[in-house]
């Protein structure tokens, strides 16, 4: 079963018809949960996870860190997405810096990867007015001119995109579900 | 939140206007109507009668009217949008926006620049999904423009209905046209849906029609007490 965390500031928001479905429509099965309500039983219940993104407004994590202790040891497959990048960076000591990307936006692609050659073309769909830098046990996959893209962990199948791969890179989220 | 809807009147604005009254007020309408029939942003057959509409909804009404220059319009739309929250105090706006990233990131710019809240309920939704929201929703809806092959004149002024999705669907499959019309080959006009306080009454209509392109224009309407 894979785990959809709905990282939208209030539960049952407006916001998760449109960052939270468009992810859970591409997955054949799922479950979802709130940030605010993981807890140990359902993280160890998930064969994998997908955090998601969440609005402009809602950007920086900080605050709500207590949340995602537990993302330091999982090991199973992870996928974090722009708002689940940041907080993967975060929860290992990165700061958030301001970089504003909204809209179609092409890639480089810098490594080859499972999940990054699942992609069908490398223009990607961006929304964020914040990214990290590279977490020192991560590697780089991808980058735009202005930021980090998809970074992979050296040694866990743990992913995180800056973009939003439900709008035009569905094909990844498959990939990533079929890992 | 108060929020604004960016409405063109058909049924994804209104079908996105709808959701959002679930959580949020929508406490008044943006229409955008583009004199330039290219407009990628805001152009669609009866755009005038969005008045009509907001008196069926009982919610004002902030309406431009554009020559539709392409950078110009997006400045036009950021200035009616800082109407809105200087005369109704909204704090973000609601589109009906499914699939274009083009329109969606041109309205999270302004949003962001304006440091409000941009919602779209029916982002990436499936279309043959979003026509059924529709019908299970008792929306009224109907077929306002046809632009692609093999719609024929017969699509004019119909109603979407189950046995149409049926169709559509179908036309989907082995045509591979966009069911609900995100690729520009139908538009559409809601004359009614639970948000609506009174129900438009179509009572005078035109239509004009050739080689698979075709309007149908509505000339006069009435509201009727729901």
């Amino acid at each position: 079963m894979i785990l959809v965390i709905d990282t939208c500031r209030e539960k049952d928001s407006l916001h998760a018809l449109e960052f939270v479905r468009p992810i859970t429509d591409i997955l054949k099965e799922c479950a979802i949960v709130h940030f605010t309500e993981i807890n140990k039983e359902i993280i160890e219940a998930a064969d994998k996870i997908i955090i998601s993104g969440s609005p402009l407004k809602e950007a920086g994590y900080s605050e709500h860190l207590e949340f995602f202790k537990w993302l330091k040891d999982y090991d199973k497959p992870l996928l974090g997405i722009c708002n689940g990048i940041q907080i993967i960076g975060m929860t290992r000591g990165c700061e958030l810096k301001e970089v504003t990307e909204i809209g179609p936006t092409t890639i480089t692609k810098l490594q080859d990867d499972f999940l990054v050659n699942s992609m069908k073309k490398l223009e990607v769909y961006e929304l964020h007015n914040y990214c990290i830098n590279l977490p020192e046990d991560f590697e780089l996959l991808a980058k735009s001119d202005n930021c980090i893209q998809i970074i992979k962990h050296k040694e866990k199948p743990m992913y995180g995109t800056t973009f939003h791969p439900e709008v035009m890179n569905k094909e990844l989220i498959t990939a990533f579900s079929e890992l | 939140m108060k929020l604004a809807s960016l409405f063109s009147g058909g049924k994804d604005s209104v079908l996105g206007l709808y959701k959002a009254s679930a959580k949020h007020d929508v406490v008044c309408l943006i229409t955008i109507e583009s004199e330039n029939k290219e407009s990628y942003m805001f152009h669609t057959p009866n755009i005038s009668l969005t008045q009509t509409q907001s008196e069926a909804l009982d919610l004002p009404l902030i309406k431009v009217v554009t020559k539709g220059e392409k950078e110009k319009e997006l400045a036009e739309l950021k200035q009616a949008i800082q109407q809105a929250i200087d005369e109704y105090q909204i704090e973000g706006i609601v589109t009906g926006t499914v699939a274009s990233t083009y329109q969606a990131s041109r309205v999270q710019k302004i949003c962001n620049e304006l440091d409000i809240w941009c919602f779209n309920p029916l982002w990436q939704m499936d279309q043959i999904e979003l026509l059924n929201d529709l019908i299970e929703n008792k929306f009224e809806v109907y077929i306002a423009g046809v632009f692609a092959y093999p719609f024929g004149e017969e699509w004019l002024g119909k109603i979407i209905d189950k046995s149409m999705i049926g169709k559509l669907k179908q036309m989907q499959e082995e045509l591979k046209i966009n069911p609900a019309g995100e690729g520009g080959e139908i538009e559409t006009f809601v004359t009614d849906c639970p948000a609506f306080k009174k129900k438009i009454i179509i009572t005078k209509y035109s239509t004009e029609y050739d080689n698979y392109a075709g309007v149908f224009n509505i000339e006069e309407t009435k509201l009727e007490e729901k």
